[in-house]
């Protein structure tokens, strides 16, 4: 239980960095979890991660796995509300102001300005998880085969993550 | 999406119950990723809760700003229907789903670490699965939004500054931020666009 002041920490700080998308923070999320706070492996991380590409809702739920892991229940729904409480205030606050800050100038030069970093920051965060993922030529090309076809054909990826999760069964034994 | 016109949101009344489930239903069911699509189907086009043009408006100040976009998105309609208590009971409704889900794979998966390797063996698959899918947000993601040269420099500057030099993501975040914004300032802006009109005339479109 004494891990959920720093759980709470890490994930309110880890929350401010998601912009354009979940995958902003994974960098970030590594070094603490594993490095700092020692509270998993990397490979651990990475498949509460993948699982919870699998999940519905906010891309980012896998962190409420990562609060079960380390601390239980209570563990889930501290990082829960640690990760959108800070974010949801300030995008309440920023949502009723929107419209008055319409003939500020500089509203057109933040969006069109942070639209390039924010994709950085997502290419970024995905080299982050396919070098603590990919380590022999098999996980490439099911990543590659993946990354091919949903380009490809716009599917739900969901058939394909179940077909690559078979495919391990068999390789990665 | 809708050919006709939604009605005005302003008058309607929505109880916060009927957006705690509307939400929820959307957490439960959004299988995927691709959340924003599934909310603009639900919200938009089933439930007829905001115009979609408030959608599209409310979408791109999400993804201005920190926090998720299926969150936000979740916290300023919820506000637009019903204030405060809306937002708080659309972004609950939205998280539970997945939150629960996530919690309980995960305590199977801290069940399951010292038993076969067959259980790795498959997540090792969905570990690279997730990589391929990760990179093919970023590509659709990144070909709506590159446009200029320079777009593709703050690209470069941010994962040189995250993947080769690891400094801090915030760090990135702030610095990279700045030159952009800087970059785009109001009268860059203003030149671009007299500049993209002056094409248009001369090519006669």
């Amino acid at each position: 239980m004494s891990q959920l002041p720093a759980l709470i920490g890490v994930f309110a700080y880890l929350s401010l960095l998601t912009v354009g998308g979940g995958m902003a923070a994974f960098p970030e999320m590594k070094t603490l979890v594993v490095d700092t706070f020692h509270w998993m492996t990397v490979p651990q991380l990475v498949h509460i991660y993948s699982v919870g590409q699998v999940s519905p809702g906010p891309n980012m739920m896998m962190i409420a796995g990562v609060g079960q892991w380390v601390a239980g229940p209570v563990g889930a729904v501290a990082v829960v509300a640690a990760f959108f409480l800070p974010t949801g205030l300030f995008t309440l606050w920023v949502g009723r102001l929107w419209n008055r800050l319409d003939h500020w100038p500089w509203r057109a030069s933040i969006q069109r300005g942070l639209a390039p970093v924010s994709i950085g920051l997502l290419l970024a965060g995905s080299i982050s998880i396919a070098r603590s993922t990919v380590t022999g030529w098999e996980g490439a090309m099911i990543a590659l085969g993946v990354f091919g076809i949903l380009l490809a054909t716009r599917m739900n990826p969901i058939p394909l993550i179940a077909a690559s999760g078979a495919i391990g069964y068999f390789l990665f034994r | 999406m809708s050919e006709q016109p939604a009605p005005r949101p302003e008058t309607l009344q929505v109880s916060l119950r009927e957006i705690f489930v509307g939400f929820l239903i959307i957490g439960a069911t959004s299988f995927g990723g691709g959340v924003v699509a599934y909310l603009r189907t639900g919200l938009v086009g089933r439930r007829k809760w905001i115009a979609d043009e408030t959608f599209v408006e409310l979408l791109s100040i999400c993804q201005t700003l920190p926090g998720l976009n299926a969150s936000n998105m979740a916290i300023l309609v919820g506000d637009r229907l019903r204030g405060t208590a809306g937002a708080a009971a659309a972004l609950v409704g939205i998280c539970l789903p997945g939150g629960l889900l996530m919690s309980v794979a995960a305590g199977a998966y801290a069940a399951s670490q010292h038993s076969e390797v067959g259980m790795q063996a498959v997540l090792h698959g969905v570990s690279a699965a997730a990589v391929g899918l990760v990179f093919s947000v970023t590509v659709q993601l990144g070909r709506k939004t590159l446009a200029r040269w320079a777009d593709f420099i703050l690209v470069a500057l941010t994962v040189i500054g995250v993947n080769v030099l690891h400094l801090s993501v915030l760090l990135v975040l702030v610095l990279a931020g700045a030159v952009a914004i800087y970059w785009y300032r109001p009268s860059q802006l203003a030149a671009e666009k007299m500049q993209s009109e002056k094409t248009q005339e001369q090519t006669g479109s």
